[in-house]
């Protein structure tokens, strides 16, 4: 190829098996302007390392797979590309605040685990039965929430957030994005049982406004929207508890 | 559960690690400026209440060049603080909307600089005209 280049990769290598801590490796690797940087990784695993380990499968910011450190920047691999960090050196490591469990990958158990924890789907307010019909929606009600459903579960948020990062009991920016997208649905009605996550230690007041987590984003969610307004739900749950009857949440 | 033998990296020096989180420990640390300068104001206020005598030695030390130096730098401080909490606070409120078109971000943060400017001319013209 006439207008191949040659870029440097740095990696931060980890295998458990033979490294006690991380170490970084180089590599040389062509690249024509069209690469992005998970395909700077393919390169390698095909051609010259295939002990080398990432995640990625859709290449095209749609999956949520190939988040990673990109010169210590929060990136989706797949759309980071070459030709924008040429001549500097690409520096890549595995997402930070997460354990790394090999190379490139890391340890999602926790980031899962929240996940569960907050009834990630719509509990219908008022169950209908088939002959009812669908749950009809408002434009304006789809409004509410179309951003916020827009998460790929990429986790560069996490990777994006100190808080997370100094405390990794802190529900963190996504999942909180997820919860208020259920929350804020017109057709949901389990709002009571997550507002124990956003209300508790570990929910929205262990947010600190940093506010990467929304520049980092690569979807547009604005997590950090997402959980600085349920700031305000919380405060406004707590006053209104004291005229709660029993059985509703807290 | 994690898995085993997986590698947790060190948070030491976080914030000097990317200069986003730079600015925020700037954003953050601008408060301790802020407290002391309002510890001062404070003082000069029981001062007042003491007396002419108290207060007029409140308004002399206050003309120490450390203070000086100390009351600009809280005012540089107090207004990255203001700029920066003006570019976030369209993250802290639920989306507005006017009929059917949602208020964009950058006009939230636009509209509290018209607003304080508007209010710090109110105030020279107060202070002018006093």
């Amino acid at each position: 190829m006439a207008d191949e280049k040659i870029i440097q990769f740095e990696v931060l290598r980890y295998r458990p098996e033979q490294d006690a801590e991380p170490v970084w490796q180089s590599y040389e690797v062509p690249f024509t302007d069209d690469m992005s940087v998970l395909q700077g990784l393919q390169y390698i695993k095909d051609n010259l390392d295939g002990s080398l380990s990432y995640r990625w499968s859709c290449r095209m910011a749609i999956c949520g797979s190939c988040g990673m450190m990109v010169n210590d920047t929060p990136s989706l691999s797949c759309q980071t590309f070459l030709r924008d960090i040429y001549p500097e050196k690409v520096r890549v490591q595995a997402l930070t605040h997460f354990p790394i469990e090999r190379d490139l990958v890391i340890d999602l158990s926790d980031f899962v685990e929240k996940l569960e924890s907050i009834t990630p789907w719509i509990v219908p307010k008022e169950p209908r039965s088939l002959e009812d019909g669908e749950y009809l929606q408002t434009p304006k009600q789809l409004a509410q929430i179309e951003q916020f459903s827009s998460c790929i579960n990429c986790m560069l948020c996490y990777a994006a957030c100190p808080q997370y990062g100094l405390n990794n009991h802190f529900t963190g920016p996504g999942i909180l994005a997820l919860l208020h997208r259920y929350n804020a649905d017109s057709r949901d009605g389990a709002r009571n049982k997550r507002m124990e996550i956003v209300n508790s230690e570990d929910g929205v007041w262990g947010c600190t406004l940093v506010g990467y987590c929304s520049v980092v984003c690569p979807k547009d969610v604005d997590p950090a929207n997402a959980v600085n307004r349920n700031k305000i739900n919380s405060t406004m749950d707590f006053f209104t508890h004291f005229f709660r009857s029993e059985g509703d949440s807290k | 559960m994690s898995a085993p033998n997986s590698y947790v990296r060190p948070m030491k020096g976080w914030w000097l690690k990317h200069p986003f989180y730079l600015k925020y420990m700037i954003r953050e640390s601008s408060a301790l400026f802020v407290t002391v300068y309002a510890l001062i104001l404070l003082r000069g206020l029981w001062c007042l209440v003491e007396g002419p005598d108290a207060y007029a030695g409140w308004l002399e030390a206050l003309t120490n060049p450390g203070l000086i130096a100390f009351h600009f730098l809280a005012m540089l401080l107090a207004a990255y603080h203001t700029g920066t909490w003006f570019a976030v606070s369209p993250k802290v409120v639920p989306h507005i909307y006017i009929g059917e078109s949602r208020i964009p971000d950058a006009f939230i943060t636009r509209i509290q600089y018209v607003i304080a400017i508007v209010c710090y001319l109110v105030l020279l013209v107060l202070v002018a005209g006093v």
